[in-house]
């Protein structure tokens, strides 16, 4: 573990190295220490953000030290309580976590042409045909890595490895909200009308971002995610 | 009662000091690009800090106000007139209804925060009643202002303010309501990447001159300079990055992220503006130029915790001017 500055009002704390050697064990152990750092609300902490590796932690450098009044510097002071709420997880914990403690949502997907813009093109590369794509997608099971790039946009790991598939060498300037892509080796869900260079090979009808909820995204970091193919038809009846 | 949006000018859009806890989701903090400025400009007329305000880029801003209100501004150097009177920043003015306030073209400088006595009362949403322009939520119905809108004001708060002239001569020190500089420096801390990159590029990082591209906004500031070039090319895996982030893509052109920026980031960080000097970055507009100093994390904490004492004080001063 690797505590980092992010600047004077932030700071990361690095738990592996790499992602896409043990995805499922990084990502259980990002979620365990996010959420052991959210139970102990640490004086001055302000917000955590997790993705792949790491924990982010946000702070207001007035009120750490406000907190503790301590001549040591605000880093160090942060750094050495986060380093005493971070426990070795049990080994009962892991197996715990392992014991589906975690939600699994599915998300219905049309992979119609008319959504799989891309399709095509991810054929080409993977040398497999449309409906072994779609099977293969529809059928894998997928975590969570992040949440970023907009609001709700979730990076999803554990795309089948021979469906990984380069990004667009010219991002498309505006993607249709829901759309569902292939970027390398991971697979994502656009929430809002955006810019992107995903292969795109289908599309849900579900709202994965509403600002008018809390919280705002129907997926959480860590979250199981399964797909289901749909038809055009349910596609429809599902649109809210 | 409303303020009525007679012009908006290029970009003037609703913020407040942003969103907190939300990053996990992927929602930006957003809110005003230099929150201290529209701190300042809450308190002098009277609001809590962190009431909603407006933010105005470029200027062109043109209001009529539909009741008594107080207003301030803080930020770039603009020419404001009420009818033909003169607002400087930092400055409090009390309107009555029917009265028109105008902000012509900024002279240097970018952008600026005006606050209204009793705040604009746009919906909180997700925590905040700042725009999200990137995301379209938030702010007034998503979205920059447009001419024509009218924009509802909370009730005025119950105090007076410290504005007993038409324009009072009661003050912020001039660092905080004109932070624009011509030839500014911005002090940063060593980002988690900087040993990615040789002497040379660090070289050139700290000692030449970076010039502002045209295709800067809120999520960010582009960079046109020396090329930085890392080490080794390899793929980062994302994390999380913050306004004052300053990472250098593929094209070696670095990019210092401001308030509207995205939660996370898989370019290297090679530096991290200071907090203190995010107000001096949201001045920058294409072709300015600027340099890059580095300063320690001690000091950069040393410098915002002073900087909160000092406002502390104006704080107080405040209220004893108004009682």
């Amino acid at each position: 573990m690797e505590i980092i500055p992010l600047g004077d009002s932030a700071l990361v704390v690095r738990l592996r190295e790499q992602f896409e050697d043990a995805p499922e064990e990084t990502l259980n152990e990002v979620l365990r220490v996010f959420q052991l750092l959210q139970r102990a609300a640490i004086p001055g902490v302000v917000e955590l953000a997790p993705a792949y590796t790491s924990v982010a932690v946000f702070f207001d450098p007035v009120a750490v030290l406000k907190s503790n009044g301590a001549a040591n510097g605000v880093f160090d002071e942060l750094a050495t309580r986060i380093r005493s709420t971070i426990v070795p997880a049990s080994r009962r914990h892991r197996r715990r976590t392992a014991a589906n403690a975690l939600r699994l949502i599915e998300i219905p997907i049309c992979y119609d042409a008319e959504f799989g813009f891309d399709l095509d093109r991810v054929a080409e590369h993977t040398k497999l045909s449309g409906p072994e794509i779609i099977n293969l997608h529809s059928t894998g099971e997928y975590r969570v890595a992040c949440i970023g790039f907009v609001p709700g946009f979730t990076f999803l790991a554990g795309l089948p490895r021979n469906l990984a598939t380069p990004r667009r060498d010219v991002p498309r300037k505006e993607i249709p909200p829901g759309s569902v892509g292939i970027g390398g080796a991971q697979t994502g869900i656009y929430p809002l009308r955006s810019p992107g260079g995903w292969n795109l090979i289908g599309r849900t009808p579900l709202k994965l971002f509403d600002p008018t909820k809390n919280p705002p995204t129907l997926l959480h970091p860590g979250d199981r995610v399964r797909f289901r193919a749909i038809t055009r038809e349910e596609f429809e009846s599902l649109t809210s | 009662m409303n303020a009525v949006v007679i012009r908006a000018g290029f970009l003037t859009s609703v913020q407040d000091l942003g969103r907190t806890g939300f990053r996990q989701f992927g929602v930006s903090t957003s809110g005003a690009v230099d929150s201290f400025a529209l701190r300042v400009a809450n308190l002098l007329v009277g609001n809590n800090e962190s009431a909603a305000g407006l933010e105005i880029t470029l200027g062109g801003l043109q209001l009529r106000f539909e009741d008594e209100r107080i207003v301030a501004w803080c930020g770039g150097e603009f020419d404001v007139q009420i009818a033909s009177r003169a607002l400087p920043a930092g400055h409090v003015a009390e309107l009555q209804s029917g009265d028109e306030l105008k902000f012509g073209n900024a002279q240097f400088g970018c952008r600026c925060w005006l606050a209204i006595s009793g705040g604009i009362d746009v919906p909180i949403v997700i925590s905040s009643r700042s725009t999200d322009l990137r995301a379209s939520f938030g702010g007034f119905e998503g979205r920059a202002l447009r001419d024509g809108d009218m924009v509802l004001l909370a009730h005025r708060p119950g105090s007076s303010p410290p504005a007993t002239a038409e324009v009072s001569s009661w003050t912020a020190p001039h660092d905080w309501v004109s932070p624009a500089k011509r030839h500014p420096v911005l002090r940063f801390v060593r980002g988690v990447d900087w040993s990615r990159f040789d002497d040379v590029t660090i070289q050139r990082f700290t000692n030449q001159e970076f010039a502002v591209s045209p295709d800067s906004d809120r999520m960010g500031l582009r960079l046109d300079g020396p090329e930085l070039k890392r080490k080794h090319e390899a793929d980062l895996i994302s994390e999380a990055v913050a306004p004052g982030t300053m990472q250098v893509p593929p094209s070696g052109k670095p990019i210092l992220l401001l308030g509207d920026c995205q939660t996370i980031g898989g370019y290297p960080k090679i530096a991290h503006v200071i907090t203190v000097d995010l107000g001096v970055a949201a001045q920058l507009r294409a072709g300015d130029r600027v340099h890059f100093s580095e300063v320690s994390l001690e000091d950069a904490h040393c410098l915002l915790l002073e900087r909160e004492r000092d406002l502390d004080r104006f704080r107080i001063g405040v209220s004893l001017q108004r009682s």
